[in-house]
């Protein structure tokens, strides 16, 4: 497959992603669409890894998935927190933070 | 130092220690602050006495207490300068001084500013000895300063009384008019002459042009025209009578009054050398002495009677001093710090007895009940009139036959005219307030001063009697003349004498002034054959002259305090708070303006935000895309 049938999917997942990110108000939701967003980009690299031959890519992709394999486990930390004060995870209701 | 310096240390130490003292013990020995102020310069009186003796049989000196400021060319000590004009001048200040600290013992009790009153007192004595012995200009202008401030706090001494602290005020604003000139006449002596000592300062002078003489010589005088309330200064002395009597009688008439003539006779050499510049000073003592006894003609209340007196004899003083009779200025100076004290004191005395009353039309036939006060006020009044033997007589006939004989004949005219008019308005105060019939209120009981008030009157009121002795006519061979014009040999005489009139004739002219002007209030008040009233119809528009003070205050009010209210105003409304603070609220209210519109961005919502963000790297991306 050429190169550029990879991109054009990985484009269309990262801008699925962007969208749930912005759209959905469910705060799981959202971090699902955020890891689509990763996925995208970590297609990308995989992608763009095979084309040149070289091995760079792949070791981001690698420390993308640690990373985000991390990150998950506080945003969920922080997904139970978030219910236990105001009993939902509609981010629309963690609005305190403005003047 | 030696004996001499010691002594001439110590007379102004002792009015020092002694406004330290009762400023801040004051409230624990009460009524004794009176006996131990008056005692402190009854120790200066005698202390400047034995000082006056040592120096009329030897000769002036000059003792340095410290260097005071040395920078660059300036070097200036604090240093006193005793000569026989200055120990003159310090007998007189501590003398009166004394007696009026005595008076005033009787006159303030149970005020209560007691203490208060004779610290500031002291402080006054003080101010005052020094600017007569300073030996330059620096020190001069303090001490002219101070006693300005002294002045100041004694006019307002009861200052929850508006018109007691407003009179202050304007007694104070007006000498700091006068003391701007002179501050800019010191400097501009400085600058030419590089020093302020009196002693360089008249060497260098005759080599001076002599357009610079002059406009040193005016700026100095500007200084004595405020301090010495002559005309266009004058206005705040009538004011000033505000304050207590005592305050009135050592300040506003015997001392601080006369400073301006002091300073002129002790510059005396500045002067002498621009006879533009003396010139300036007899026409403006001549027009005070005139326009002050007219003023004093037609007013009501006693005391500002006298203060115009003042403002008039002022007057003969200036004159005296701008044609260069030194001597006779400083011996009118004398007489009449002798006779106004006196005339100020039983003034007070009146004042006492009738419970602070000072309208004269409220008073009459108060001889009988307090004849003390009217027999030393009547020895005052008639050395005022230049009744001889009285001290006034001698002094101003000294002043008015020199005027003559250098050859002023018009000031010489002026000046028999307002001896006229001074008697005149003196013995109109005296027929009005001690006989005829009595207008005062039947409530009170009019009586006679306390023993402590009566004793200085007398005591100076046989002063005035004695003092006129020492210049016996003719003048320039009376003691007083040659006793004093040594010290004024530096002088140059630039009006030679061009008429030796014969003394007899002048005086008798002078004397025959003043009875007519005794004769005139005789008629009008006590005879009343002739109605004051009819007189007053008749020459209708000269008497509202007079009574409304020639107008000055309002003239005053109309062309500078309006004025420059209406500016402050300009100021305040328009530049400062339209402009100035325009400028700045309005950039602090376009910051607030626009941060409530700027705020709403943050709102708190998180999608909002990532909608930003993206909207942002999509805008980064085209910008990219489109390069």
């Amino acid at each position: 497959m050429p190169l550029n049938d990879y991109l054009i999917v990985a484009g269309v997942l990262f801008t699925i992603g962007v969208a749930g990110v912005l759209l959905r108000r469910n705060l799981i939701v959202v971090y699902m669409s955020l890891e689509i967003m990763f996925n995208a980009v970590n297609l990308g690299f995989v992608a763009v890894s095979n084309y040149l031959n070289l091995v760079d890519g792949v070791i981001f992709v690698i420390f993308i998935m640690v990373v985000a394999a991390a990150e998950a486990a506080i945003a969920l930390g922080i997904s139970i927190a978030l219910f236990r004060v105001k009993g939902t995870i509609d981010i629309d209701s963690f609005d305190e933070l403005k003047l | 130092m030696d004996l001499k310096s010691v002594i001439t240390w110590l007379i102004p130490l002792f009015p020092l220690t002694g406004w330290v003292l009762w400023g801040l013990l004051g409230r624990y020995i009460k009524d004794l602050t009176g006996h131990l102020a008056s005692a402190f310069v009854g120790v200066s009186f005698i202390l400047s006495l034995v000082l006056f003796y040592i120096v009329s049989n030897s000769h002036g000196f000059t003792a340095t207490l410290y260097p005071w400021i040395y920078a660059g060319r300036l070097g200036v000590n604090v240093s006193a300068v005793i000569d026989r004009l200055s120990m003159v001048m310090l007998v007189m200040v501590t003398g009166v001084g004394g007696l009026i600290h005595v008076y005033s013992i009787g006159y303030m009790k149970g005020d209560k500013g007691y203490a208060r009153y004779f610290s500031f007192l002291n402080l006054f004595v003080f101010s005052m000895i020094m600017l007569i012995i300073s030996n330059n200009l620096l020190l001069l202008y303090v001490f002219w300063e101070a006693v300005g401030f002294c002045s100041y706090i004694l006019i307002g001494h009861w200052y929850h009384k508006k018109s007691a602290s407003d009179a202050a005020k304007k007694a104070f604003i007006v000498n700091r008019i006068g003391d701007f000139g002179f501050s800019v006449g010191i400097f501009l002596l400085f600058l030419t002459t590089r020093t302020i000592n009196y002693e360089s300062v008249f060497k260098i002078i005759p080599a001076l042009p002599s357009i610079t003489v002059t406009a040193i010589a005016l700026l100095l005088f500007a200084g004595a025209v405020g301090k010495s309330a002559q005309f266009p200064l004058h206005v705040w002395l009538p004011d000033a009578m505000e304050g207590p009597t005592p305050v009135s009688a050592l300040i506003h008439a015997a001392t601080m009054v006369t400073a301006g003539v002091y300073m002129i006779a002790r510059l005396h050499v500045i002067f002498s050398y621009s006879p533009v510049a003396s010139m300036f000073v007899l026409f403006i003592g001549t027009l005070t002495a005139f326009l002050a006894a007219f003023i004093a003609a037609s007013q009501f209340d006693i005391k500002r009677i006298i203060a115009y007196s003042t403002i008039s004899q002022l007057g003969y003083m200036f004159m005296a001093v701008g044609i260069g009779s030194y001597t006779a200025g400083i011996f009118h100076l004398i007489s009449h710090a002798v006779f106004k004290g006196l005339l100020f004191l039983t003034a007070g005395s009146v004042m006492h007895a009738m419970a602070g009353e000072l309208d004269l039309r409220k008073m009459g036939g108060m001889y009988p009940k307090m004849k003390i006060t009217a027999l030393t006020f009547i020895v005052g009044a008639l050395a005022l009139s230049g009744i001889p033997p009285f001290s006034g007589f001698f002094s101003k006939d000294a002043i008015l036959a020199d005027v003559f004989s250098r050859g002023f004949y018009l000031s010489w005219i002026i000046g028999e005219l307002t001896a006229l008019l001074t008697a005149f308005y003196i013995f109109r105060l005296i027929f009005r307030v001690f006989f005829g019939q009595s207008n005062v209120d039947p409530k009170l009981h009019v009586h006679e001063s306390p023993a402590v008030m009566t004793y200085p009157m007398v005591i100076l009121s046989l002063a005035a009697i004695l003092i006129g002795f020492l210049g016996m006519p003719p003048f320039d061979h009376s003691v007083f003349y040659n006793f004093l014009n040594v010290d004024f040999k530096n002088a140059a005489i630039f009006a030679p004498f061009v008429n030796n009139a014969s003394w007899v004739i002048l005086s008798l002219i002078s004397v025959l002034m003043g009875l007519l002007g005794i004769l005139a209030a005789y008629i009008l008040y006590i005879r009343k054959s002739v109605s004051p009233e009819r007189v007053k119809r008749a020459i209708g528009p000269i008497y509202s002259l007079s009574y409304h003070k020639v107008y000055f205050d309002e003239i005053y009010d109309f062309l500078i305090v309006r004025t420059v209210l209406g500016l402050s105003t300009f100021f305040w409304r328009i530049i400062d708070d339209a402009i100035i603070d325009g400028a700045v609220n309005g950039i602090a209210a376009g910051f607030a303006f626009f941060s409530v519109k700027v705020k709403r961005i943050q709102n708190g919502m998180l999608m909002s935000y990532a909608l930003t963000f993206a909207i942002g790297v999509i805008a980064l991306l085209f910008y990219y895309f489109i390069r």
